[in-house]
């Protein structure tokens, strides 16, 4: 008997699908593409550099020019907003990494796989949440050697910093999508940045709405990044917490609620 | 009697204006080889993409082990393997990592992947490259771990989409062993190629493909006894020598007479009676062919014969294809 290949007759039983098989498959395609950042450190450069940059300039360069209401030190301000702008970016990194996924031959393999097909998308961005841990951390300590404080308790900064990772994972959702539907990485990149631009520069995240023109305030005041920055300021900087925490979920509820549907929709329609 | 493997019946599929499959039937048999063989865009790879289901049909109906691919697809990708024509790994990944993750989400035992990794990679000698990134193989090592990969769950039906396409010729001789070991062992394989000796070394049964039709479809023995006995192909280039043979020689000998540029090609079932003609009337005008060949007829003939064009010239790479054009070949 040779060792390359004995046909094993395959039972009946095993047409089924795994009940967890999603679970296995998404799993695998996460560690796939945390393999990816490992491998390829490149990935994680636009994720972590460009938000550090941003720390360094609004902390020492335009800082000095804003104004923040109450008696908050502009670096508190900063860093809410930095954690919610830097996973909004990072998300860019979904669309290029599916966009770039649909056009590899990998996907003609994994059509062919009885696997879950939805684990592409699932295994996506499951590996850019587990990203946004790594880089959520990495601004905190960023935030704190230019200066930031704590000014609640460690349930506060854990508060905030699950409040930021749902965000991600919601924006990750949305930039799948973008990735989807423009189907190849550089248009994805291109395609990415007029949808993110808006919110987060017309947004709360660097200085105060109050200092915008007032149509601009009403886009400003009322759409997700201000939310969760408003919701990560409550908890990093004390006050009222409740009202600002639950329209942060609600937010990031809703945008996953439209989004992943229509990722699905938009990946079945590709395969 | 053995069962079939694979059954296609009116296989259609339209991408656009373009016809990809026009009505393809056939049907391949348990723990054989069968050979779909065709120039590019012939529909070869459409007809493996249906029957891997990764592509839906427009019309028709194909069987893999009895399970449709349409309405049992999942039953099908449980029973098959499927080695592109683009080596689809990631480049990211190690040999190893690649060969663990085709194997779980192949479904796979979870503790029968490692070793059976380990196993594909030693067979396909690729041991000591483990644990490198796939970016640092070269273009035969990730075509092995390509097929290496498909191998992975053990399935009993192996699509091979020009497995072969881009190795040299060791490694070419190599996957071949591997392929029919494979089927000594009940592996049912469809491969396609449009390399004629690789159809014909290994396929049990060709399909000739063309314009998203099957034209023939028979053993490799019989396709080329129906070409007779022997080719002779001769070159006279220049001076409308070709011209004057071609007078001197048409219809006047034992055989078929074709001409294709400079080149003169005679086939015959007579094979002595018809050299001792060819030469005695070329001397006879002091007509000296530059070369002359004696050849038993190959697959290209069969497919020329059948087609009235070559296996895509293109295949056989950029300097062959250039000395193919120069002779006229495909005009």
């Amino acid at each position: 008997m040779s060792t390359i290949a004995i046909s094993v007759p395959v039972p009946d039983s095993l047409d089924r699908r795994i009940p967890l098989g999603v679970v296995r498959d998404t799993l695998e395609i996460t560690r796939r593409n945390l393999i990816a950042y490992r491998r390829v450190p490149q990935l994680l450069v636009f994720s972590t550099i460009q938000p550090v940059i941003f720390v360094l300039m609004f902390r020492y360069v335009f800082g000095g020019a804003i104004t923040v209401p109450g008696d908050v030190p502009y670096v508190d301000y900063l860093m809410p907003g930095i954690f919610v702008q830097t996973v909004v970016f990072g998300a860019i990194a979904t669309a290029i990494g599916l966009a770039t996924d649909l056009k590899s031959g990998l996907m003609e393999r994994f059509h062919a796989l009885p696997m879950a097909r939805s684990a592409v998308l699932t295994g996506r961005t499951t590996a850019d949440l587990s990203r946004n841990v790594f880089v959520v951390i990495l601004m905190m300590v960023v935030g704190f050697l230019v200066g930031w404080r704590l000014q609640t308790n460690f349930w506060g900064l854990l508060g905030a910093a699950l409040l930021v990772l749902l965000f991600g994972f919601a924006m990750s959702w949305i930039f799948a999508s973008v990735g989807l539907a423009v189907g190849d990485p550089e248009s994805a990149q291109a395609a990415a940045f007029p949808v993110l631009a808006p919110l987060v520069f017309a947004s709360s995240a660097f200085v105060p709405v109050s200092s915008m023109p007032g149509w601009l305030q009403a886009f400003a005041n009322h759409q997700p990044v201000s939310a969760t920055a408003s919701a990560v300021r409550a908890l990093t900087l004390g006050g009222p917490v409740a009202s600002e925490v639950w329209q942060a979920i609600a937010w990031s509820a809703g945008i996953l609620l439209v989004f992943a549907p229509l990722a699905v929709w938009l990946y079945r329609r590709k395969v | 009697m053995r069962e079939n493997a694979i059954v296609v019946e009116d296989l259609r599929k339209h991408f656009n204006e373009v016809t990809a499959l026009d009505g393809v039937d056939f049907e391949v048999e348990r723990g054989t080889v069968f050979g779909l063989l065709g120039p590019n865009g012939a529909g070869k790879t459409t007809a493996v993409r249906v029957l891997a289901t990764v592509l839906r049909p427009d019309g028709g109906r194909a069987e893999v082990l009895g399970r449709d691919v349409v309405r049992e697809a999942h039953a099908v990708r449980r029973r098959i393997g499927l080695a592109g024509q683009n080596a689809a790994v990631d480049p990211n990944l190690t040999g190893r990592e690649n060969l663990r993750m085709v194997g779980m989400l192949g479904q796979m035992q979870r503790t029968d992947v490692m070793p059976r990794a380990d196993e594909l990679l030693s067979r396909f000698d690729l041991s000591d490259a483990a644990d490198r990134p796939l970016r640092t193989y070269s273009g035969g090592m990730r075509r092995r771990l390509d097929v290496a990969a498909s191998l992975m769950p053990r399935p009993p039906v192996l699509f091979l989409d020009e497995p072969t396409t881009g190795l040299d010729l060791p490694s070419r001789e190599e996957l071949w062993d591997m392929i029919r070991e494979l089927v000594s062992d009940g592996t049912t394989v469809l491969l396609t190629t449009q390399y004629l000796e690789e159809a014909d070394r290994l396929a049990n049964r060709i399909a000739v493909v063309d314009d998203g039709k099957v034209i023939a479809n028979d053993t490799p023995g019989r396709l080329k006894a129906q070409m007779g006995g022997i080719v002779v192909e001769m070159a006279l280039p220049g001076d409308g020598r070709a011209d004057r043979a071609m007078a001197l020689l048409a219809d006047r000998l034992p055989g078929r007479v074709e001409r294709e540029g400079d080149t003169i090609r005679v086939t015959s079932e007579r094979g002595g009676r018809v050299l001792f003609d060819i030469l005695r009337a070329l001397d006879r005008d002091d007509l000296e062919p530059d070369s002359l060949t004696v050849r038993e007829p190959s697959l290209d003939d069969v497919f020329l014969a059948l087609t009235g064009h070559h296996v895509a010239p293109d295949a056989m790479g950029p300097q062959v294809f250039a000395a193919a054009e120069s002779k006229g070949v495909g005009r």
